[in-house]
């Protein structure tokens, strides 16, 4: 078999996985490169159908060009789109104006997450991260408990092997599902060029600048890059050792900014 | 809503990675072969800093992430340190251990790899076993100086029973020993032995430093006398694991769908291939049909026919209306799995919790589920020595592997691991995690139904036999409670347990009876029958009366031995001036006041057991500690008489 289609049919075996396992799943959905993989992966899994509800964390401070995509491929995908805003936050002032970027990234993202969950009473997430993202995500599970208050237990995670995974979680409890944990970003471009999988506009150079890495917009900045297609992206890819997430700030503000951010929710 | 500024990206840094120059930038010309390595070896044998190495040496670190370690090397004072160009968390840097598994890639001009990277630490091994489980191939790192040590024996005996075959042997830090190829051949000539015992074929042995990067991507010119390959030209040699194309179609049913018009049976094909037209019977359950359809999303303009292979995802409708469900594997109608409920397996067991014998426990194999009965556990296997321990008893805990013998209590389909290994693999759960694996070698064949009689029949339903557990003791010995945690412990168990309280019969079947030597022997007389009625039923029944006298004693076990129910004597043992402290029914206040006579310790006597099967004394054991004992006793008790192993190979 080749690569792509082992990791397509692994992906699609643990989408169908979470589906069964819990009684009311969501998928996390930014609309950046790794979700839109995502949501074509549950649309071959399900053979058309996206069963589950599709969720956007809004956070405000989205590209105006990303909220038209997510106009557009709720019509095209047909799924059911639920956005949700941590309007109380947002109320009390709270944004990149005001605030630092972990705090922001906090409230709007995490707390926000935390407060759909309860909303609608999501027992699992499915999201789009990567193994390869960050050393701290190399170190997830498929199926990864997070407990009441989100927490991952990092030091203690459950074992998972022969296709058999945490698909029951305790009150208040939710599991994280991550089909795409084992591949790496130029597994997704590869995938994206080969499935031809619509994308924003801006993960494609204008003016020599490009986005590799899709977050709130005050926090984003582009690379330089000419690549006007995906097979100009994989050949930027090939040669670069500098990370995916380097034009994200909030990652960086701090030392551990990261493992802090997700051992307290963050996606 | 601020807007972007796009802001001019950083200049790429011009220092080069310490501490010693990147070899250059390779040509990448986007290998599409992947291999999958996991690293084991004892803690501290240098796993995170060969990976590390490698990383580095293949050019696959991250711009940055060199220099940035190098700072706080130096900050510390410290030598720069190739393992924390993995180890991601706070923990790990600051205790330099790995927690738990990591994946990275790195590449060379033919292949990608992903390194699965399991500590050694002891405590860690779920996560060895949870990243060795997928890989294709291992690396076992070996400390020249230390030699083999236990964990290094653990993790080839854990490899060799999670099916990996593909093994390189790194013997590392051969800079602390001078190159020394004496060195080198000993651990060879150990390792080479241990292995061919678990049969296992080590394709390399690699004598290596990764802290100074010798002999991996080159041999070193320090150990001329090793003519052998660079530990990354061996790995190159390593075949990814192909999917079982060939063999007899395995459809592992997770779902069937039903979101429009049609009805998609979705599963993963985990053995030969699936096409349109092919016949298909779902086992267990033995329901044939042919394949309609195979169902893609979007929608090819031709069809697709098939044939869709081993490993892949597959969604197909059938030509017939058949009842299939999660659970059936859909299979070659010519050649099936094997259905069955009672099964060897050698298991391993990771959680903290030990795997009990008698008790019942979920298993999941494949998609299915079921509630197995660890009927026997024949033997453990010492990873060091390969050889069976002496004495199981009954338990098999955390990071042990023992033979075992599990019934489920409705047929399971599978084949045996040595045939198509992903279809003989079972985990079973422990607090809704997983708590170990297995791999079924044989099916058991069940003995006739009909020839085996009402009692057996019982304890087939139930997964045990009756018998009596009879406590003895002074009132406020302490026979209540110890009867009630035994009870709610084999009842935790899946043991159905009951207490036949004195207090209670003594409202009820003995109501008549007073406290006369005549009566207290009528009374612990229908006591007994009483209880061998219900121990064959399948009960263990713990029997918790003062019953004074040994003649009394005696009589009731011989009479359970006469009607073959199994029986056991504890003796519930405290000093008379603790019972009497205790008085919870304030019964010895009354007895010394005059208000009761005949009372056993005050004006009655207590005849003490002289050999009783357990002893506990409640004044000095916990009770949680004496509830342990005593069911280790009432399980033991209460197993089946062990058929002769008449395990038929399949």
């Amino acid at each position: 078999m080749r690569h792509l289609d082992e990791l397509e049919s692994q992906s699609i075996y643990l989408l169908r996985e979470a589906f069964h396992g819990f009684e009311k799943p969501a998928m996390l959905w930014s609309m950046g490169k790794d979700s839109n993989v995502l949501v074509w992966l549950a649309k071959k899994a399900f053979c058309g159908h996206i069963p589950f509800p599709v969720v956007h964390i809004d956070t405000t401070y989205e590209f105006p060009e990303m909220i038209e995509f997510r106009s557009w491929a709720k019509e095209h995908y047909g799924f059911d789109l639920k956005v949700w805003v941590n309007v109380e936050a947002r109320n009390r002032g709270i944004g990149y104006e005001t605030t630092d970027p972990v705090t922001v990234t906090h409230e709007l993202k995490t707390v926000a997450l935390q407060q759909c969950l309860s909303n609608y009473g999501f027992d699992a997430l499915i999201t789009g991260i990567r193994r390869d993202e960050d050393a701290t995500r190399a170190k997830e599970r498929y199926f990864s408990p997070r407990n009441a208050d989100f927490e991952w237990d990092y030091k203690d995670q459950p074992p998972e092997f022969w296709n058999h995974f945490t698909t029951e979680s305790g009150p208040g409890e939710h599991v994280r599902v991550q089909p795409l944990l084992d591949w790496t970003e130029i597994d997704i471009w590869r995938y994206l060029e080969r499935a031809k999988v619509p994308l924003p506009g801006m993960y494609f150079s204008r003016g020599g600048m490009r986005y590799r890495s899709l977050g709130c917009m005050p926090i984003t900045k582009p690379v330089r890059s000419n690549a006007m297609s995906i097979s100009d992206i994989i050949e930027e890819l090939k040669v670069t050792r500098v990370s995916e997430r380097s034009g994200r700030a909030q990652d960086h503000h701090e030392r551990n900014a990261m493992q802090k951010l997700r051992a307290k929710g963050f996606m | 809503m601020s807007t972007l500024s796009p802001t001019t990206p950083r200049p790429a840094p011009e220092a080069q990675a310490a501490p010693a120059a990147q070899p250059a930038a390779p040509a990448k010309p986007a290998p599409q072969d992947h291999l999958d390595l996991v690293v084991v070896g004892h803690v501290d044998h240098g796993k995170s800093t060969l990976i590390g190495r490698l990383l580095f040496d293949t050019n696959s670190v991250e711009e940055g992430k060199a220099e940035r370690i190098e700072a706080a090397c130096k900050a510390e004072g410290m030598e720069f340190e190739y393992a924390f160009l993995l180890d991601a968390l706070l923990e790990e840097q600051a205790q330099n251990i790995t927690m738990d598994t990591t994946r990275v890639p790195f590449r060379t001009a033919s292949r990608v790899f992903t390194i699965i990277d399991a500590p050694g630490h002891k405590e860690f091994l779920k996560n060895m076993i949870t990243g060795a489980a997928s890989a294709d191939a291992a690396v076992l790192l070996v400390d020249a100086l230390e030699g083999l040590r236990e964990q290094s024996r653990r993790h080839c005996f854990l490899l060799s029973l999670l099916g990996l075959r593909q093994i390189l042997v790194a013997v590392n830090k051969m800079d602390l020993v001078d190159y020394r190829r004496e060195v080198f051949d000993g651990i060879r000539a150990e390792l080479g032995e241990y292995l061919s015992r678990l049969g296992v074929e080590p394709a390399h042995f690699v004598p290596i430093s990764a802290k100074l990067g010798e002999g991996l991507l080159r041999r070193s010119a320090r150990m001329p006398w090793y003519t052998g390959p660079a530990l990354l030209e061996a790995l190159g040699g390593f075949r990814s694991s192909p999917p079982a194309t060939g063999g007899p179609l395995r459809m592992v049913v997770q779902d069937v769908y039903r979101f429009d018009t049609r009805r998609i049976v979705a599963g993963l094909v985990e053995s030969g291939s699936v096409s349109v037209g092919d016949p298909v019977e779902f086992v267990p359950g033995g329901k044939r049909s042919r394949v309609k359809s195979i169902e893609t999303w979007p929608e090819l303009a031709a069809r697709a026919q098939g044939p869709v292979g081993a490993g892949s995802s597959v969604a197909v409708t059938l030509e017939d209306e058949l009842f299939v469900e999660r659970g059936q594997i859909g299979s070659d109608p010519g050649d099936k799995p094997v259905e069955g409920r009672i099964f060897t397996a050698r298991v391993f067991w990771i959680h903290k919790t030990p795997l009990r014998i008698g008790e019942l426990i979920p298993l999941r194999i494949g998609t299915q589920r079921a509630e197995a009965r660890v009927i026997g556990i024949h033997r453990k296997l010492d990873a060091v020595t390969l050889e069976g321990g002496s004495g199981t008893g009954g338990e098999v805990n955390v990071h042990e592997v023992a033979e075992v013998r599990l019934r489920v209590r409705r047929a399971i389909a599978f084949d045996a691991a040595g045939r198509i290994p992903a279809l003989g693999r079972f985990v079973l759960m422990r607090d809704r995690r997983i708590g170990g694996g297995g791999v079924i070698d044989a099916l058991v064949e069940e003995q006739a139904g009909t020839s085996e009689g009402p009692a057996a029949s019982r304890a087939a339903i139930l997964g045990h036999r009756g018998c009596i557990v009879w406590m003895t003791g002074l009132s406020g010995a302490g026979k209540s409670t110890l009867a009630k945690g035994l009870e709610a412990r084999l009842l935790g168990s899946g043991v159905l347990a009951m207490v036949l309280d004195g207090d209670v019969l003594r409202t009820g079947l003995s109501k008549n009876l007073g406290f006369t030597p005549d009566d207290r022997s009528e009374n612990i007389r229908r006591a007994t029958e009483l209880a061998i009625h219900l121990a064959e039923a399948g009960v263990v029944v713990i029997a918790a009366f003062i019953s004074p006298y040994r003649a009394d004693r005696a009589m009731a076990a011989e009479r359970a031995k006469e009607r073959g129910v199994p029986y056991a004597e504890v003796y519930v043992n405290a000093p008379l001036s603790v019972c009497e402290g205790r008085d919870p029914k304030q019964l010895y206040k009354k007895a010394r006041e005059g208000r009761i006579p005949n009372f056993t310790g005050v004006d009655a006597p207590y005849e003490a057991p002289l050999a009783p099967d357990i002893e506990v004394r409640t004044d000095r054991e916990p009770a949680h500690e004496a509830i342990e004992r005593l069911a280790k006793l009432a399980i033991d008790l209460s197993l089946p008489d062990d058929q002769s192993d008449s395990g038929a190979n399949i």
